[in-house]
Formats: structure tokens, sequence, C-alpha cells
């Protein structure tokens, strides 16, 4: 009766994994295949001759340019996003933990931006950064600064081609879009774990005489591990993806500033025909992603099973 | 005592005020952008009020992006609902019936949610190509049906696991099927699970763009994310058309969180994968 249930169970769910492994495992072991090939033509990939080269479609990324600027950019972009939206989403929750009134209001003006797509979010804030002929007749944020009277701020933001070591300047704006969107959606995940942390626990700090200060770091902090992880691999993988936003607020920029691997991968493969080299691109994200999310997915699994 | 706590909100709101400034501020540019006349668009005044406020920015994005605003309409609510049905069924097994090896499974399927999708997009549109799908809506549908599996799957699991098993023994006592134990007793108890999974594909495919270029060229065919993308590669940029044409992009996701905020959170809480 029971392992009856069982086979209909696994039968009425067979049509999804079949999709799955056909549309996620199949069409990656076809990625994987292509990336070791010579299909960098239209012709060549009609005609469909395979040819395999081994690594060389890597080994031109790693000594092209253009790649190891978007390597570059995606290590400082992923570090200065996560840490935006991290200590932001932080300090918006724990304020609004103390339930000031008005509280709600404020939540959703940080969450909204959540709700909308990064195409309307780049749209937005490229506007928002046009530079404009700066100094004398500036655009946007710079004609704001010029307003205020802090005009010797006005800078070329997304446009300029300065960088610190490594750090592509240009990719603050973008940087600052991004967290815009997302430290609202990092502050509803620490608000619903603070939520969870026993009134108990923290007026029995009180009555030590701790301070906020002190119930923030002593208390709060290690009973949000959790969350805090969460948290950084849900962002962190969306950040190794990253691809609406700078499609539609800043492209690759001058000299690929804000480049990213997943713009690159769009252009060799949707604009110059070269699939296997867009396909090693899609391979060496799809490593990066799986370095942070596989070690992830398989500590949830022993956590159930230990339940 | 009382004094401090006084003097600590005070700087909270402070703070609070201006972060929400901050927050707000590329709203406000965006509404008074919108709402000029394209004569009175200028780099110099971009901070004003409009002097001369008009609807004609509206009118024109309503006009360029009309019909893409229905095809994502057309695409967005069979394939919630789809999402929706399937989404629920798998997590009923995978909450409660389970399988020899179905947490393997099941944490193979969620893999699916998080890879990026550039390393399955170019085989998938040759397939889409082979099966007569691609550059439709159709196949945009199939697409996000497809890649929604894992999430959806997860968030009904979820929720299903808090059912007690007793009442599923009971059902089965009663000599109730397992077809019965899901249409009258899990259906019912997982409608606000239902909620959930509306508002977060909803969102999700309304918002997506990267499927959405690559699989429909076809102006006519597009959602309305890349229509609104291409609006902006035009040779002059209509600036207040271009706002309009966010606005009217944003508007059924922001509605969608206006009226129904307190499922939107939870929807998010339910996108962090946990036990």
């Amino acid at each position: 009766m029971k392992s009856k249930r069982k086979l209909i169970g696994f039968f009425v769910v067979s049509p999804s994994i079949v999709a799955i492994a056909i549309f996620v495992y199949g069409f990656i072991s076809t990625t994987i295949r292509t990336s070791f090939s010579n299909f960098n033509s239209y012709s060549r990939l009609v005609k469909n001759e395979f040819e395999f080269v081994g690594w060389r479609n890597y080994q031109r990324l790693f000594s092209d340019y253009r790649f190891q600027t978007d390597l570059w950019n995606t290590l400082f972009f992923t570090i200065f996003f996560l840490l935006g939206c991290i200590i932001l989403g932080l300090f918006l929750a724990n304020t609004l933990d103390r339930k000031l009134k008005g509280g709600r209001v404020f939540q959703n003006i940080f969450l909204f931006p959540y709700a909308l797509s990064f195409v309307v979010t780049g749209t937005i804030w490229s506007w928002f950064f046009a530079p404009g002929n700066f100094p004398t007749d500036p655009s946007g944020v710079n004609m704001l600064l010029k307003n205020l009277g802090l005009g010797s701020l006005q800078w070329g933001w997304f446009t300029v081609t300065e960088s610190v070591g490594k750090f592509n300047l240009a990719l603050i704006p973008v940087i600052i879009a991004a967290t815009w969107q997302l430290s609202g959606y990092t502050m509803a995940m620490y608000l619903a774990g603070m939520r969870g942390i026993p009134t108990s626990m923290i007026e029995a700090a009180r009555v030590d005489g701790a301070s906020n200060w002190q119930i923030f770091w002593r208390v709060k902090m290690p009973m949000l591990r959790t969350i805090t992880l969460s948290a950084m691999i849900i962002l962190g993988h969306i950040s190794l993806k990253i691809f609406d936003l700078i499609y539609a607020m800043t492209g690759s920029g001058p000299n690929n500033v804000t480049d990213m691997p997943a713009v690159y991968m769009f252009d060799l493969t949707f604009e110059r025909d070269r699939y296997a080299m867009g396909a090693a691109v899609a391979v060496i994200m799809l490593v990066m992603v799986a370095f942070v999310i596989v070690p992830y997915l398989l500590s949830t699994l022993k956590k159930e099973g230990s339940k | 005592m009382n004094h401090t706590k006084r003097w600590s909100n005070t700087v909270s709101y402070i703070v609070l005020i201006l972060l929400a400034i901050f927050f707000l501020m590329p709203v406000y540019m965006i509404l008074v952008t919108s709402f000029k006349p394209l004569a009175e668009i200028s780099m110099s005044t971009m901070w004003n009020f409009p002097k001369n406020p008009s609807l004609e920015g509206f009118v024109n994005a309503f006009q360029k992006l009309g019909p893409n605003l229905k095809n994502s309409f057309l695409l967005v609510i069979p394939a919630t609902l789809l999402s929706c049905i399937i989404g629920s069924v798998n997590g009923f097994i995978f909450a409660k019936i389970r399988f020899k090896g179905s947490n393997i499974v099941f944490l193979l399927i969620l893999f699916g949610m998080f890879i990026p999708y550039q390393s399955i997009l170019f085989p998938l549109i040759r397939f889409l190509q082979q099966i007569g799908l691609y550059g439709e809506i159709g196949g945009l549908i199939l697409v996000h049906v497809v890649y929604g599996i894992p999430i959806t799957t997860l968030i009904f699991r979820n929720y299903y696991t808090e059912v007690p098993d007793e009442m599923i023994e009971a059902a089965n006592i009663d000599g109730a099927n397992m077809f019965k134990v899901y249409t009258k007793i899990m259906f019912p108890l997982s409608l606000p699970g239902f909620v959930v999974v509306i508002i977060w594909q909803f969102t999700n495919i309304w918002n997506e763009f990267l499927f959405a270029v690559t699989i429909t060229s076809d102006p006519t065919k597009q959602p309305i994310t890349v229509a609104l993308v291409n609006l902006a590669g035009s040779q002059v940029v209509e600036w207040n058309m271009q706002m309009a044409g966010a606005i009217v992009a944003a508007l059924p996701t922001l509605l969608v969180y206006i009226l129904l905020g307190k499922y939107f959170i939870r929807g998010l809480m339910a996108g962090s994968v946990k036990g």
C-alpha cells in the first residue's frame, strides 16, 4: 500500500524530473561540449563540423584583456554590492526593529525597489547618473550637486576610465543602483530574523545593563548568522550573473570599465557568432556560481537529514 | 532613561528620513520627467517640477509599448498559473509522499534555480528552434514554466512540510486515496501558498530580461522589458517617454506589491532556501 503510493508519487513528479534533466543538466552538458569545440563561426555551427580543440577557447579567454577586466569587475562589484546591501540592510532592520511609529511606511519605501526589474532600475539610474557636459552644463546628479553648491564634486560617474588598482571607478554608480534595488530585500530578511529572536533574551540583556550597541553585537548578531549567510549567497549569485542592469544602464562602457562576464557572453554568442567562446564564458560563470551554491545546498541537506 | 530613549528615537528618525530621501530621489526624478512635455525636457531643468504638466510622455509610451504590455500579460498569466499547479503537486510529493532518493532528486532540481541561464541559453534556443517555438510567446512560457519548477516546488514543499502528518494518516485510515488527500486536505490548506507563488512568479517573469531578449527578436512579440530597453536605443532619447515607459513597465509589479505586500515579504523569505 505504502510502496504503491510512493510509486505513484514518483510517477507524478517524473515529468518535472525529465524536464529538469534535459533543460538544466542536458543543456549544461551541451554548453560544456561547445566550449571545447571550434564552433566560432556561423557556418561551422550549421555544418555541425564538430572538432575538439581542448582548452583553446579557455586559454584565449584568460589571456583576453576584456575577459580579465570582466573578472576583476565581477570581483569588486560583488564585494562592494554585498557589503553595501548587508550593512545598509542590517542597519535599516535594526533601526526598524525598535517598532518606531511609522516604521511600516519606511519599510515599504526601502523595499519597493525590489519589485522593479533591473531594466527599469538601469533606465532610471542611467538618467540619474548621466554626467552631462559638466561643470558648465551638467545633468542628473551633477546638476543636483551644482545646485547644492557642491559643484566640485561633479564627476563623470559611469563614463570615467580611472581605476584604483584593478577597481574601475565607473562601477560605483552601478553598485549604488544595485544596492538601491536589493538592500531593502536584505533588510526584510534581517527583520524576519530579528522578529524570531525571543524578546525575553533582549530584555534579560537590558536588565544586565547592556547598551543597544552591545545588544546588537552580542545578542542579535550571533542569532542572525544563518540569515547573513543566506543573504550573502543570494546576493552573491545575483552579482556573479549580473546582466540586465549593466545592459540597461551602462553597457560595456569605454574600455570595458563596466563590462561583466554575462555581457561578454551575450556579445560573443549573439553579436559575433563566436559560440564556443561564449560557451566557455558561460561555463566559467557556472563554475563560479557552483562554488557558492553547492556547499550551501549540501549543508542544507545535511541539516535536514539530521532532523 | 526616558530622555535617552527619546533622543535615540529622534536620531533614528533623522537617519531614516535621509535614507528615505535617497531611496525616493530617483522616483521623484522619474515622475517629474514623465509628466513634462518633450519641449520642456532639458538638462538644466531636470530637477524642476513640470511647468506645463502633460501626458504626452505617457501617450507616446503607451503607443509604442502597448503591444508589448499585452505580450507581457499573455506571457505572465499562463506561465504563472502553470507554474503554480506544477509546483504545488511536486511540493506535495516531495514533502509528504517521498520516495527512495527523493531528497537527492529534490536537491538536483533545486540547483536549477541558481544556475546562470547563460550556461543553458544557446542549447535552449537551438531546441526551441527545432520544436518551432523560437521567437514565440509560447516558447517563453515553456521556458519560464520549466525554469520555475525549482523555486515553485521549493516554496510549496516548505509550505506543506508544516502540515502535520497525522492529518494525512487520519485521512488514509478513512480510506482517502492520494488524489483525495491532495484535493481535499492539502490544496485548500495551501491557498496562501498559492498567493505567495503567484506573486513570486508574476514579478519574476514580468521583470525577466535575458530570456526575453534572446528568444524573441521580433519587436511585435517582445515583452515590455525588452521594448523598454529598445526605446533608449533609438536615435533621440525622448526622456519623458522613456521615464513614462519605465513607469508603465513597473506598474503591474508595483501594484501587486502594494496590494499584496504582506504576502510579497513572505514570498521573499521563501526564496531563501531553508529546511
